[in-house]
């Protein structure tokens, strides 16, 4: 009984403490780097849909989303931007930026039955987004312009066709 | 030899400690200043940041997108990106809310809330640009931290028969 104790007392405990302190640490800075990164710089977004045809694929695509620039307000008209959906928080779109504040939007209202167009003028603060295919996306033209401060990035490369290129 | 070494552990232990504070403020709770006279009394009416009362705002409710009525958020201006505002949310998405003074009824679209100040004469708020998408929500203010007379707990409030739920 008591070498049983004396074995347990003669087990290192304050060094094996300081191990695993130091490793947890490394494994929480690591996290913290890894986060710090995907949301403030560079992150990596597989979006699927047909809103984006053919720019994105039907069965997905994986694109490098910039996150400095929807930050610094560098997004301009053409770009495609990641953002979060008006119509449910937790979800999240890619869209192209076809009106900027101040300018003047011409769209189709339905394009597959009419010739119908409307005119607006996108509100300060606010964007207008569409999706490339007018025919199966919900965008502004239904949900109307959208403030700014819901675009968290802006795609600037699509990683999956680097790949296939590469292999 | 020895200078070198020392600078490297000081910039490595500043570097961890910036990125730990900024997944900390990003995932747990922020610490924010509180301008402006839109929240009087529930908040002090101030000019500058160090005037304001700094609070706790909590970032956990942004995982699920739960709110309750009467909670005060802070969210992104709509019409300009890079302010935040603090307003008490009156109505979530499907509910009908009558403009004060005027018969006109809105329903708040799916996605979407209703915010209002505390103090209706001198806040910019819901009435003035509509719904705003949860999409720009911050956070949720919990707790009053600064000055020591009002430090406690934010209650949940709600104005007397403003909302509707059906």
């Amino acid at each position: 009984m008591s070498g049983f104790f004396r074995r347990l007392a003669g087990i290192p405990w304050r060094s094996i403490a300081g191990d695993a302190f130091s490793r947890a640490l490394l494994v929480a800075q690591a996290y913290c780097a890894v986060h710090v990164v995907d949301q403030h710089l560079c992150s990596l977004a597989f979006v699927r849909g047909p809103s984006m045809l053919p720019a994105i694929n039907l069965a997905g695509d994986v694109l490098a989303v910039d996150r400095v620039s929807a930050r610094l307000g560098r997004v301009e008209n053409g770009d495609v931007v990641l953002m979060i959906s008006p119509e449910d928080p937790r979800k999240v779109v890619a869209k192209r930026v076809l009106g900027m504040e101040g300018d003047s939007v011409t769209y189709l209202v339905d394009p597959g039955n009419s010739d119908a167009s409307k005119t607006v003028v996108v509100p300060q603060g606010h964007v207008w987004v569409q999706g490339d295919n007018i025919y199966a996306s919900k965008d502004s033209r239904q949900f109307g312009a959208v403030p700014y401060g819901l675009i968290t990035g802006k795609i600037f490369c699509r990683v999956s066709s680097v790949i296939f290129f590469a292999s | 030899m020895g200078t070198y070494n020392l600078l490297w552990s000081i910039a490595k232990r500043n570097v961890t400690t910036v990125l730990l504070g900024i997944t900390i403020s990003d995932r747990c709770v922020n610490i924010i200043s509180v301008t402006g006279e839109s929240m009087h009394p529930t908040f002090t009416a101030a000019d500058r940041v160090l005037q304001g009362d700094f609070v706790l705002a909590e970032r956990r409710c942004l995982e699920k997108y739960e709110f309750s009525h009467g909670d005060v958020i802070l969210f992104k201006c709509p019409s300009n990106h890079k302010e935040l505002f603090v307003k008490r949310l009156i109505a979530l998405p499907g509910e009908w809310v009558q403009l004060p003074g005027s018969p006109k009824v809105t329903k708040i679209p799916e996605g979407h809330c209703w915010v209002e100040g505390d103090n209706a004469a001198r806040s910019l708020d819901s009435r003035s640009f509509g719904p705003i998408p949860l999409g720009l929500v911050q956070g949720r203010v919990t707790h009053i931290i600064w000055p020591p007379s009002k430090i406690g707990q934010v209650e949940r409030k709600m104005p007397e028969g403003r909302i509707s739920q059906i």
